[in-house]
């Protein structure tokens, strides 16, 4: 009884958070131009995103270009700055390594909004031209955090004494970090990436304030300027539908395979 | 070992200019007028606008009622979640976090959709509930996890000692999860007071956050009200994440 009651809760609050993909899923299969107007079964909206053939042009499409290409570059140089500087703050004591970890908590505990309104303001400052450049730089700002925040307990984690050894065994030092402390510092890079890339795709404030007026836009801030003139862009529709398949298709199978793997552990 | 200490020099001095300037930025424009000098005039103008002041009242006392109802309702989930008996599988965990990964805005503007389809007038009702519905996983997560790594033997041991199971739940449970919920509440208490955009879809613009005044008076080039009402924020954060603990940043490095 109580175990149907817990089930019914979980699945009631489950409907309730997928109510609106589902919502966009079913209306991604018609052609009207609001959602919530069925105007009878149709591939077309599918086929205008693939052949890129749309009434708004080209802007959906180089907005994803542009977000995907924007946090993967974010995501890269926050995982090789995180990293090293996640190696440089292991090393340091006392309050020096105090002071870096509260420096490196600070772009986590601020706001979005406080992150873009303050980076604006020193590009303002700086008089740096915003577009592309400061967009990615604000991004590395707030996604390095995250990175060092992955790699540290990988850190306190490894002996420290292999790296001494590579190095008493001839090792360069340039050698000694490719095949020592990269194997060993990589599931944590590995997820911190990860996480970087997540944290960039899904940034809409921080973009918002740094892209300048040079009509740069990731996908956020595409559907908030289509939203506010009104009327969103309906390819928008499948797009969506296909992003929450590739997510969940991948969830789950990571999902199972870790919960396969642990199985098979317990069962040795 | 100590020479890779100077590893971590790159880092700060990107720190320095990328995160602690811009922010001593804010605190600079906050006191300036349009032509550079010092003045008081931004933020006596907040303390004396009384469209500014209730839009500040109402966007904390949204977020306060957010953070309520995200507990109340995210709390049990995270409790069957977490409890062996009632659920095994941690797919179903992994079904309450997937909604983040898709678009926050296109998530909430297909919530607003939905309400309009069923007839509901956007207004406070459907803000409230479509901000339960952004940051309601951000609430499950740490609590289920601090709820997971909990030692199974307290609740036993209250149990063997004569409690009720309701008394072990408010007496053991609920005490040792405190952390969890303090994590949760920082994670849905500040980004609902620093919003925008989220408030516009789900009123139609009827309902204006504190955030949306911060956005308006930036993009109108009105830097230094801005800047101030930054300021504003920047303190009510401060103050909420002093009184929280430290505990965000540990619970969002989790997620993955």
């Amino acid at each position: 009884m109580k175990k149907v009651l817990a089930k019914c809760y979980l699945w009631l609050l489950l409907a309730m958070l997928y109510a609106p993909l589902v919502f966009i899923a079913i209306f991604s299969f018609t052609e009207s131009k609001v959602m919530g107007n069925w105007t009878g079964f149709s591939t077309k909206l599918y086929a205008n995103l693939f052949t890129g053939n749309m009434n708004s042009g080209n802007g959906l499409i180089s907005a994803v270009e542009n977000t995907l290409i924007i946090a993967l570059i974010a995501a890269a140089v926050s995982t090789i700055m995180g990293t090293i500087a996640a190696i440089g703050i292991y090393n340091l004591k006392g309050r020096k390594k105090q002071a870096m970890q509260f420096l490196n908590n600070i772009p986590m505990i601020n706001p979005d909004i406080i992150t873009g309104v303050s980076l604006f303001l020193l590009f303002v400052f700086l008089g740096v031209s915003q577009g592309y450049v400061t967009v990615v730089l604000a991004h590395i700002t707030f996604c390095t955090p995250y990175v060092v925040l992955s790699v540290l307990p990988k850190l306190s984690q490894m002996n420290p004494n292999i790296y001494e050894a590579a190095l008493d065994l001839g090792a360069t030092p340039a050698q000694a970090l490719r095949k020592v402390l990269v194997p060993e510092l990589r599931p944590g890079m590995i997820s911190g990436f990860i996480l970087a890339f997540t944290m960039s795709l899904d940034d809409f404030a921080v973009t918002f304030f740094t892209r300048g007026t040079i009509g740069l836009d990731t996908l956020s801030t595409f559907i908030y300027t289509d939203a506010r003139k009104g009327g969103l862009t309906p390819e928008l529709r499948p797009l969506m539908t296909l992003i929450f398949l590739i997510v969940l298709i991948l969830l789950v199978v990571i999902n199972v395979r870790q919960e396969k793997a642990k199985k098979t552990v317990k069962s040795r | 070992m100590s020479k890779r200490s100077s590893w971590s020099i790159p880092y700060f001095i990107f720190m320095v200019v990328f995160v602690v300037l811009p922010l001593i930025l804010i605190v600079m424009y906050a006191f300036q007028d349009g032509s550079g000098h010092f003045t008081l005039a931004n933020v006596t103008r907040f303390f004396s606008d009384k469209d500014s002041l209730s839009t500040f009242a109402l966007s904390i006392e949204v977020a306060l009622e957010n953070t309520l109802l995200c507990i109340l309702l995210g709390y049990p989930a995270a409790w069957i979640l977490a409890n062996k008996d009632l659920n095994r599988s941690a797919v179903t965990v992994m079904l309450f976090i997937m909604p983040m990964w898709i678009n926050a805005l296109m998530r909430t503007l297909a919530t607003a959709e939905l309400f309009n389809v069923m007839g509901f007038t956007l207004g406070k009702g459907t803000l409230l509930f479509g901000m339960v519905y952004d940051y309601i996983p951000f609430m499950i997560y740490p609590i289920y996890n601090t709820l997971q790594k909990m030692d199974a033997s307290y609740a036993e041991a209250a149990q063997d000692l004569g409690a009720t199971p309701w008394q072990v739940f408010w007496k053991v449970t609920v005490p040792l999860s405190k952390p969890g919920i303090m994590s949760g509440v920082l994670m849905v208490f500040m980004p609902t007071v620093s919003t925008f955009a989220i408030s516009e879809f789900l009123t139609n613009n009827k309902i204006k956050l504190f955030g949306t005044i911060i956005q308006e008076n930036i993009n109108s080039s009105m830097w230094n009200y801005g800047a101030a009402l930054a300021l504003i924020m920047l303190i009510i954060i401060g103050l909420s994440s002093f009184l929280g603990g430290n505990e965000q940043a540990e619970a969002e490095g989790g997620l993955i």
